[in-house]
């Protein structure tokens, strides 16, 4: 069982006072317990179970304006003593920093809402061998299909945050997540695709044959591909790339990347960076959602912003600090986005398909190809051809290319909207992009 | 040394008892106890943004029948939750009959001292350094517009204790100085990025102000790029520098000759034991046996010594990384390759430091055979799908060639190339081989650890390059 919140608030509660006691102006403290059970499968047999039991703690100690901070995952009080006697000497010994302090009182949460975060629900490791089971046989239906490997993990987490200001909140949170990874092969290839489903609740995890089949096609779709010509081309982003798109915008609005003048978004609130049907929302208070919170990692309520409304950069991401560097409030963003998404497009998957007469189609990248700094964006890409509005034929071994600036001002979003991860896009198409290939 | 059981209410005999008991009818499986600590301080933006210590304590059970693995981890040493593990390995392996016993083999050697890092430096030490290393930087003129330094330091206690009692143990030192610099011209930002680090103290890399020459590499790299140009799109002849531009050797051949995506036949290289797979001339070794190096470890988390691992030599595919359980089930022997990120992971097969040997030629020749191409010397990272091959790794630092003469500066981009033919593609390997400076983590599962890479510089006939200008 995870550990309850008497426990956690207890833990809190006595490295707080003796923070205090040592010398502390001010303390924040963060206590978490995080239980995880997960079975793994590989070609329809068990290939691996593991739990694990993780507790941990982190504190912040303030002398006026001098901050430290230290964190641990043994709570026994003997070993937070020497810890927190640590933390305030080294707090003694670092340089001030005016911007150093707790959120302002004004602004933490008061009423925690009930987000419908925790499923009390317990799925023992024989049910997780079941789904599995079923999910691997539906994957590994197609002979092209030589190896299947599946994962179910069920996650309980609890955790308190509390400050010298008073603030003491915490909540449990739940997850299940079903995974499948295939590989598919023939004469002239293979290759690996996969599919996932994580939720709050037990009940709503995708169906195990779904899952399984999904994955297989998506893999096998992918055999024979070919290398295309360089060329510049419309790019149009599956949902699980589209979302990447919105989390380097989430990176180039942190105030953190504003405030040190490293973002190629910096002094760009109330400008246009989007066409004008573009609408970008952050909403914490969704109910079940995957990254819905009560208050941020600071205490900090958080409402809903309309990030970008009709292409036009309305706010950015403030913490406190950062907050207070560039003289505004903290909008609950420390730590990031919640449920971050694009608004739906008006137009059918069907339409964006057929919008251009050729088009790449791309349903992986891999490579650290953003820079927000310069915008600039060059990354290794997996796909299809379209012709069209058909899929023509698999594709590999090419990047696509552009800079964010240009990108964010061509995109084109289909209605397909679906909240499967904590950030989400509908399909997008991107005009004006380079493919480097043969 | 950390004693694991002097605040415990479990006494090492009855920790063997429990061990012995959980694992006597598995293959394999050991208890895996660890102690960390760890500390960052970071300079950004004139101050000092951040001074965290860290201190880390936890154990790993692992039980291993046949294929399966069952795993169980916890931060409390205690009876109880030994206790509580032991019931949940015992409860996953329901039917067991385990023979394997291979012996773990000895070795005296060590490759780090026993040091801890971060007491061997004061906390004002460290600070006075970065806030030199930020004036100094400042002081090179006003198109430094952001500079952020900071320092990484780490011990790390680990104890194996195996059925019967057999118990094996390190510590870890482990130290990292990074310096990242952002500088403006008429508009237009660029950064540079360097660092230095490895298994010793932090004084070995920052006596005599060495740090100014790790300041001077990240303003040298930010200013190239403040002149570069719009990258080439499409396939072209590469020229790579020697020392870091290795990771394409980790992206392109290292993942895929780990031993678990072999057994599984998930590697684009399993079937490709004893053929060529490189040019003649490409020997590539991964060896955990350097003294001081990032990737260099005394014995593995298995408690395997480790060694220098030939894995293609001439251009012949001869080994692969394994660790003891991808080995046992592929009937050879481990490598010495098995790690984890920590007590709340399972082992993997991983590398250590992947290293392409020298050949004969010079950079000169190389650049000299190019008509038109790129000549790659800094990189960020790089990334691999073992399945198909193919990998990536982005450059930071890049010029032109053309009629072989070194030109512009060009933009970052990334480099796509197939891992099962790249090193076909190899036509020139250089006589300066290189060790990158001590600052690689290798990502797979989840789970990152210290790695390095070296190679000389080389010329590849053809990959393509991800850039704008067609």
């Amino acid at each position: 069982m995870v550990k309850d919140q008497e426990f956690l608030e207890t833990k809190a509660s006595y490295c707080l006072g003796l923070a205090k006691k040592l010398g502390a102006t001010d303390s924040s403290v963060i206590v978490k317990n995080s239980i995880s059970e997960t079975v793994n499968f590989r070609n329809k047999k068990l290939d691996e179970s593991n739990r694990s039991d993780d507790l941990g703690l982190s504190i912040t100690t303030y002398i006026g304006k001098k901050k430290s901070s230290v964190s641990s995952s043994n709570l026994l009080n003997d070993n937070l003593n020497i810890l927190i006697e640590k933390c305030i000497e080294t707090t003694k010994n670092t340089p001030e920093d005016e911007f150093n302090s707790l959120p302002d009182r004004d602004l933490f949460a008061k009423e925690a809402k009930d987000l419908n975060l925790y499923d009390e629900t317990h799925i023992e490791n024989n049910q997780k061998i079941d789904y599995l089971k079923k999910l691997e046989v539906a994957a590994s239906n197609d002979k092209k299909i030589v190896n299947t490997e599946s994962s179910f993990t069920q996650n309980k987490s609890n955790f308190v945050l509390a400050n010298s200001e008073g603030f003491c909140d915490g909540y449990k949170t739940s997850s299940f997540t079903a995974s499948s990874v295939t590989v598919a092969k023939d004469e002239k290839s293979m290759e690996r695709d996969y599919e996932y489903s994580s939720k709050c609740f037990l009940k709503d995890l995708d169906d195990a044959d779904e899952l399984g089949n999904l994955a297989a096609n998506q893999t096998i779709r992918k055999l024979s591909p070919k290398k295309i010509g360089s060329e510049k081309i419309a790019i149009i982003f599956d949902k699980r790339i589209a979302k990447g798109v919105l989390s380097t915008f989430a990176s180039a609005i942190s105030s953190s990347a504003i405030s040190r003048g490293t973002s190629f978004l910096k002094d760009k609130v109330n400008q246009k960076i989007f066409s004008d049907k573009i609408n970008v929302f952050d909403k914490p208070d969704m109910l079940k959602g995957l990254g819905s919170r009560n208050f941020d990692s600071e205490g900090v309520k958080t409402d809903t912003l309309k990030l970008v409304d009709q292409g036009i950069l309305k706010h950015y991401l403030i913490d406190t600090y950062n907050g207070k560097k560039l003289n505004l409030k903290s909008n609950g963003r420390c730590g990031g986005t919640s449920n971050l998404y694009f608004e739906n497009g008006n137009i059918n998957f069907k339409d964006l398909l057929n919008s251009h007469s050729k088009s790449l189609y791309i349903t992986e990248t891999i490579g650290h190809g953003s820079n927000i700094v310069t915008g600039d964006y060059s990354v290794g890409a997996t796909g299809f051809l379209i012709e069209n509005g058909e899929f023509k034929y698999p594709i590999n071994e090419i990047t696509i290319a552009g800079n964010f600036k240009d990108m964010f001002k061509n995109i084109t979003l289909a209605n397909d909207l679906e909240f499967k991860y904590a950030t989400n896009s509908p399909t997008m198409l991107i005009e004006g992009m380079v493919v480097a290939g043969k | 040394m950390s004693n694991f059981f002097e605040k415990s209410d479990v006494s090492r005999k009855e920790a063997e008892s429990i061990i012995s008991d959980t694992l006597q009818k598995c293959d394999d499986g050991e208890l895996y106890l660890e102690n960390s600590k760890s500390e960052s301080i970071l300079l950004d933006d004139n101050k000092i943004k951040n001074s965290s210590y860290n201190s880390d304590l936890g154990f790993g059970f692992r039980a291993i029948s046949d294929e399966v693995v069952a795993y169980s981890h916890s931060n409390e040493i205690s009876k109880n939750s030994l206790k509580q593990s032991s019931e949940n390995l015992k409860s996953t392996l329901k039917s067991v009959k385990g023979t394997y016993n291979h012996e773990i083999p000895k070795s005296n050697k060590k490759y780090y001292d026993n040091i801890n890092p971060i007491e061997q430096k004061s906390l004002n030490e460290k600070i006075k350094i970065l806030n030199d290393v930020n004036d100094y930087l400042r002081s090179k003129g006003d198109k430094v517009k952001q500079v952020t330094a900071n320092f990484l330091g780490e011990q790390k206690s680990v104890e194996i204790i195996r059925s019967g009692g057999e118990t094996l143990s390190d510590v870890r030192p482990l130290v990292r100085f990074n310096v990242s610099v952002m500088v403006e011209k008429d508009g237009r930002k660029e950064t540079g990025v360097y660092g230095v680090g490895g298994r010793q103290s932090y004084d070995s890399f920052l006596k005599d102000e060495n740090w100014k020459s790790v300041c001077d590499e990240a303003l040298r790299i930010a200013s190239v790029n403040l002149e570069s140009k719009p990258a080439p799109a499409g396939e072209m002849k590469v020229v790579l520098g020697p020392g870091w531009p290795a990771i394409l050797i980790h992206e392109a051949v290292g993942h895929g000759l780990e031993g678990d995506f072999n057994r599984k036949k998930t590697s684009a290289f399993h079937n490709l034991m004893g053929q060529k797979v490189a040019s003649e001339g490409v020997t590539i070794i991964d060896d955990g046996t350097i003294d001081n190096r990032r990737g260099s470890l005394t014995i593995d988390d298995e408690g395997t010594p480790t060694e220098k691992t030939v894995l293609i030599e001439n251009g012949i595919l001869k080994n692969f990384m394994q660790d003891r359980l991808n080995a046992r089930l592929m009937k050879t022997r481990s490598t010495g390759s098995g790690r984890r990120e920590n007590y709340r992971h399972i082992v993997l097969p991983r590398m250590r430091n992947t290293m392409m040997l020298s050949g004969k030629q010079t950079q000169e020749e190389m650049i000299k055979a190019v008509d038109k191409g790129i000549f790659a010397v800094s990189f960020g990272g790089g990334q691999v799908d073992i399945t198909s091959g193919k990998f990536v790794f982005n450059c930071t630092e890049a010029y032109e060639i053309v009629n072989g003469k070194i030109g512009s500066p060009i933009k970052g981009a990334t480099l796509i190339g197939d891992g099962p033919s790249i090193l076909k593609e190899v036509s020139m390997v250089g006589n300066d081989m290189m060790m990158d400076p001590g600052i690689g983590t290798c990502g797979k599962a989840g789970q990152g650890v210290p790695v390095g890479v070296a190679q000389p510089s080389i010329l590849i006939n053809k990959m393509t390059v991800g850039g704008t200008k067609l």
